[in-house]
């Protein structure tokens, strides 16, 4: 049964075509990453998904329900896909427990207590329960997007977005991530990453996205897609970021 | 020789306007600041009708005289059948003319919140309205709030030509004293001082204020 369901999707900046029918299905417990140049559509294909760009044609349905900008849908759509940017995005002048207990008080409508409690549960799953009182601009980048992950996983998402979040960090920082990530994915969170961390996305990730052009050039498995490229445009970008 | 002995006995005169005063300042300081940060949000969030509609506000206040604009609600109004008492007349004036000030002010504040803490709102199911109240807000007057305190002072001290339309302010009082005993010179001193005690104290309650709003900054 597919989570996330995209079909023939189209999307336009005004005249600049972004999205040219993009097909794609993502299954519950899969680790999809996103790859591709500068410029492709990646980040565009993420934001359609969760509502905050609308598309001209085709169709996206996540859970079942159709995708669309429309305040409540988006809201809705919060309830079951989470998103992590690549500069965090924590709010500046809330402590890192407040930032976690923020939607689920009052979008859940959860008790303090309760949010409390999911709050704290969530940190302890990033490793950063005694920073439940810090505020954000008083922690390294890697603890910060560590935070974000959080704040994200405690409206209990089915899907979580991620897009480039290891990119804004400090090379000895991203390993703290992508290991909160790891342990994501063996828990069966379904994720989709754009990234360009392709060890991660060759060990980690169940199934590669190939984007060029605004389609998806090639896809599959994500051990075989990079050993065994089949287009010379997967082929050449593999060989520029390795 | 200076008399300032001779003030004394007008010293009820100058408490009362001093009363009037602070009244007038912390009611227009609350209502502008409140009217500027709709307004700014209107500005910077809302459909282009509503977008001109505000923009002309603030351009029609900031390109003419207090006083002009005071005159016109309290001698002009009547004349539409909107007659307002000195007291009223200099509420609304003093407000408006905050709030067209402010409304630039705190606009730039808005403009500082980057796009992402909006979308991170969003993606987390936050309604417009929460988005506003609970992430905008605080960071965007944190960002412009000694220039907001500034023109607050600046308002206030502006507020000395209502005793035009003859409310007892301070500076009513002033005029009253000296034109009794012709102590020009002590009165309009000690009147200034009074005028800079306020605006001390003026400043000192906004920055506490600030200082508790924007706590964030100073902990941990
Ligand atoms: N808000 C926007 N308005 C107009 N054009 C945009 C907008 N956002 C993106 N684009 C354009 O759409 C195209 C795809 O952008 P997108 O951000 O999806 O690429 P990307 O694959 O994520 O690239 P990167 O690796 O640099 O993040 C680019 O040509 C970009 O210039
Ligand atoms: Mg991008």
């Amino acid at each position: 049964m597919s989570l996330v369901n995209l079909h023939q999707v189209h999307k336009y900046y005004g005249d600049l075509h972004v999205l040219k029918g993009i097909d794609l299905d993502i299954k519950a417990g899969e680790v999809v990453s996103i790859i591709g140049k500068s410029g492709s559509g990646k980040s565009t294909l993420l934001r359609c998904i969760n509502g905050l760009e609308e598309y001209q044609q085709g169709g996206i349905t996540v859970d079942g329900n159709e995708v669309t900008t429309e305040d409540i849908q988006v809201r809705r759509l919060a309830l079951s896909v989470g998103m992590i940017f690549q500069n965090f995005n924590l709010f500046p002048h809330m402590t890192v427990g407040e930032n976690i207990m923020l939607a689920p008080t009052i979008v859940l409508k959860k008790s303090k207590a309760e949010a409390e409690e999911i709050a704290r549960a969530m940190l302890l799953k990033v490793g950063l329960e005694e920073k439940f009182d810090s505020y954000p601009e008083k922690l390294s980048g890697g603890q910060q997007q560590r935070v974000a992950i959080a704040r994200a996983l405690a409206m209990s998402p089915k899907v979580l977005l991620c897009d480039e979040i290891t990119s804004a960090l400090d090379p000895e920082l991203v390993g703290e991530v992508l290991k909160v990530l790891e342990q994501l994915a063996k828990e069966g969170m379904t994720l989709v990453l754009v990234t360009h961390e392709m060890n991660f996305a060759r060990d980690v990730g169940s199934k590669v996205v190939f984007m060029h052009q605004g389609k998806v050039w090639e896809e599959g498995d994500s051990k075989t897609l990079l050993s065994d490229p089949q287009t010379d445009e997967l082929k050449q970008f593999i060989g520029a970021v390795l | 020789m200076l008399y300032f002995s001779d003030l004394l006995q007008y010293s009820d005169t100058f408490l009362s306007g001093l009363r009037t005063t602070v009244e007038l300042t912390v009611l227009t300081t609350i209502l502008g600041v409140a009217l500027g940060t709709t307004c700014a949000a209107i500005r910077q969030y809302g459909n282009t009708v509503s977008q001109r509609v505000v923009a002309s506000y603030v351009e029609l206040i900031r390109n003419t005289p207090f006083i002009v604009q005071l005159f016109f609600i309290f001698f002009g109004l009547p004349a539409i059948g909107m007659k307002l008492s000195p007291w009223e007349a200099s509420i609304i004036a003093l407000t408006i003319n905050l709030g067209a000030y402010s409304t630039e002010i705190i606009r730039a504040g808005l403009g500082s919140i980057s796009k992402g803490q909006v979308e991170a709102a969003k993606v987390l199911g936050l309604t417009f309205r929460q988005t506003l109240f609970r992430i905008i807000f605080i960071p965007a007057f944190e960002k412009i709030y000694p220039a907001l305190v500034s023109q607050c002072i600046i308002v206030m001290l502006g507020s000395a030509v209502i005793s035009q339309i003859s409310v007892a302010d301070l500076t009513y009082a002033a005029n009253l004293v000296q034109s009794r005993n012709f102590r020009a010179f002590e009165s309009y001193l000690v009147t200034a001082l009074l005028y800079l005690g306020l605006s001390i104290i003026l400043r000192f309650v906004l920055d506490a204020i600030g200082k508790r709003l924007f706590a964030y900054r100073a902990i941990k």
